[in-house]
């Protein structure tokens, strides 16, 4: 008998964390203001009170400190989970992240492995000013050396995180800020399938819908109307950025034959293009249709008043599907 | 530059050779007094080894044996002196120009000269030797020199007055690399720690063509004071200033008193690397004035003052003659690396895209007949 417990996003981080750290006394967590306050976002709430300042512990406002430290720390035995303010703030941490931590293992021939977790709540949705909206995992997926996830609901958070702390390699952990409050069960006893794997949320066999992160509710919303006409969309969450389970994307799009690919960060050399660019490669007989990228433009992310008209939602998924139903 | 309130430059061992310990230095004039004439013996001969290396490997990009060489002629003192005053399984993090702490720590040096070659991008095994992967980023191995120390003091290595418990940490850079936000960073996260770690700068004065007075306004051993680091300047052609200097930091380091910077000053003789021309940027009276300081032969003149007799020094020099045929016969005999080397260690855990795309290559240069 499995155990279930409803928690959102953030709070089932937070367990997954916990759990970790109560696991293996290696598992250290830091990043600013993660100590009493327990993150901007609460995620690490509680923690200290449970490990202690020697297990976590507030970093100076030095992104590329906080991850050149839990580099050395890797080298010394530690597998430290990190986390970053927000998505505009990790770019003074690009170096050490893309230049160090991705390249050590191959760099020392294997020697030295690099089990570091970057935590950085990205995607926009919530009003915030400037560089607290950003989408920037194709720079990470991009990077060799680098495993990147993005959970989307409570049970994945739950698991996933662990899954990355036990992983030997570095992964960053892209959480969907604006679902942070969205309730889910999560079961605590059986973890779900590798953190690497994308999963069928809801079959169908017209389009496939294929998103990840804070976008995959509303691909869901999206197939819940396209439905009420009729149309039966394959929604995939595609759980891993890198690397990504091309099987299980390409079985869905062998069976519907379209494809669309919704995301938050702009089209433009994204996620999206490279998946749409695999699936044309592996599976072009099957294609009764052009690739669809929905996303969000090729410009800074705009001020907040006009994020809604930005950021692509059910009725932009929707338009797609008619586009490649017409075909 | 200007030095309000300077400290008097730690040096034992005046350019032409006379030793003096001022009264102020007195406790690093003690450490060189307990070291016996193997250990001093050995510092002779570990530069000389260094520059005998130097020079062949040198050669041996003239010959387009290397696709490039870091010299670092001129700085033996700085990295023999320091190199042995670190403690076996101290944990030295280097920049990329370090080959003579290298030779300190035992490292192999065909590893130094098959990244230069272009066989791998360094290879070495850190936990073998202590001595961590050469780092091409400026200023990006102070950090992970400094996280490391944080995990030893995590660990409860330090201040317990057992040397087989108790650990510290060296990181090595340059004048050029303190420019680097890393290095500031790296200052203040080893500060509010009270990490165990030495800041060795070696300050040769050149970045490529910047002089070290473009690059700050305050002497650098002071670089650390408003972080909370304090620091002393030594004469880095002087290696027993630079034994002594890193000997005391680092054992205070690991006797938990934190942080420390050193500033050697020293000069890069030879270019940048190999791909350098430096007769663009600097006059040769410079470093001519220079070589009048050059750490080898003031120790020589000291040593033979303690009345070591041209024996040793005759075999220092067939011991160079005999590490130079080696390096070259070993270079000459490296062979390139198999193709499936571009994907082992991409990642230590499995993963299905590099696995795919090894095949896929193998298969291809199979079908292709290459490399016959």
């Amino acid at each position: 008998m499995s155990s279930y417990q409803d928690m959102p996003i953030a709070k089932a981080l937070n367990a997954g964390i916990h759990a970790a750290m109560a696991d293996d006394e290696k598992v250290l967590m830091f990043g600013q203001d993660v100590a009493q306050l327990g993150g901007v976002f609460r995620v690490t709430e509680g923690l200290l009170k449970d490990f202690g300042p020697s297990r976590i512990f507030n970093s100076p406002i030095a992104e590329s400190g906080i991850v050149g430290t839990a580099i050395g720390l890797a080298m010394r035995g530690y597998r430290p989970v990190t986390e970053i303010q927000f998505d505009g703030f990790v770019f003074p941490a690009f170096n050490q992240i893309t230049s160090q931590l991705a390249k050590l293992t191959s760099r020392s021939e294997g020697f030295l492995k690099m089990p570091v977790v970057i935590r950085i709540p990205y995607g926009g949705g919530i009003g915030a000013v400037e560089h607290h909206s950003e989408s920037p995992e194709a720079y990470f997926a991009h990077t060799a050396g680098l495993r990147v996830i993005t959970p989307s609901n409570s049970n994945d958070a739950y698991w996933m995180i662990q899954q990355a702390i036990k992983s030997n390699d570095p992964v960053v952990v892209f959480e969907p800020k604006r679902r942070y409050w969205q309730k889910g069960p999560v079961n605590l006893d059986t973890p779900p399938m590798s953190m690497h794997s994308a999963r069928v949320l809801r079959e169908g066999n017209q389009v496939t819908l294929l998103s990840y992160g804070p976008m995959v509710p509303t691909a869901i919303q999206a197939a819940e109307l396209a439905a009420q006409e009729g149309i039966e969309l394959e929604v995939i969450d595609l759980r891993s950025l890198s690397p990504i389970d091309y099987p299980t994307i390409l079985a869905s799009v062998q069976k519907t034959g379209r494809a669309i690919i919704a995301a938050e960060a702009p089209t433009n050399l994204s996620i999206s293009a490279e998946v749409a660019a695999r699936i044309q490669e592996n599976a072009f007989y099957h294609l009764e249709a052009p690739i669809i990228r929905v996303g969000s433009f090729d410009t800074p992310y705009p001020p907040a008043k006009l994020e809604e008209a930005y950021l692509p939602d059910a009725d932009r998924i929707l338009e797609a599907v008619d586009r490649v139903l017409a075909y | 530059m200007t030095d309000e309130n300077p400290q008097p430059m730690l040096q034992l061992l005046a350019p032409d050779g006379t030793y003096g310990v001022p009264s102020e230095y007195a406790e690093y004039g003690e450490i060189i007094s307990n070291l016996s004439e193997f250990e001093l013996t050995r510092l002779y001969r570990d530069m000389a080894r260094m520059r005998r290396f130097d020079t062949e490997a040198t050669a041996l990009q003239r010959q387009g044996q290397l696709g490039l060489w870091v010299p670092a002629v001129g700085q033996e003192a700085a990295q023999i002196g320091s190199g042995h005053a670190v403690a076996r399984n101290d944990h030295i993090f280097p920049s990329y120009r370090e080959h003579g702490v290298a030779i300190t720590h035992g490292v192999e040096l065909m590893s130094i000269l098959k990244l230069m070659r272009g066989v791998n991008h360094g290879g070495w095994n850190p936990e073998e030797t202590r001595f961590h992967q050469y780092a091409i980023v400026l200023g990006s191995q102070v950090l992970h020199a400094v996280g490391y120390a944080m995990g030893i003091k995590l660990d409860g290595k330090i201040g317990s007055d057992d040397p087989e418990n108790d650990l510290a940490v060296i990181s090595y850079f340059g004048d050029g690399a303190t420019a680097e936000g890393d290095v500031s960073e790296s200052l203040l996260f080893a500060a509010i720690n009270d990490a165990p770690i030495v800041f060795f700068i070696q300050n040769n004065q050149w970045a490529i063509s910047s002089n070290v007075s473009d690059q700050t306004r305050v002497p650098l051993y002071k670089r650390g004071v408003g972080f909370g680091v304090e620091g002393m300047q030594v004469d880095g052609n002087d290696v027993l200033a630079c034994y002594a200097a890193t000997k005391i930091h680092m054992d205070n380091a690991r006797a938990g008193k934190g942080p420390f910077l050193i500033e050697a000053m020293t000069y890069r003789i030879g270019a940048h690397t190999t791909s350098d021309d430096p007769t663009k940027y600097r006059d040769e009276a410079e470093v001519e004035s220079w070589r009048a300081k050059d750490p080898i032969a003031r120790f020589e003149v000291f040593l033979r003052r303690q009345g070591v007799g041209d024996d040793f020094f005759e075999e220092v020099i067939g011991a160079g003659d005999e590490l130079a045929a080696d390096i070259r016969a070993q270079t000459f005999a490296l062979t390139t690396p198999g193709l499936e080397n571009i994907f082992d260690h991409v990642y230590t855990d499995p993963h299905p895209e590099i696995d795919r795309q090894k095949a896929w290559l193998l298969a291809y240069e199979k079908q292709m007949g290459a490399h016959e």
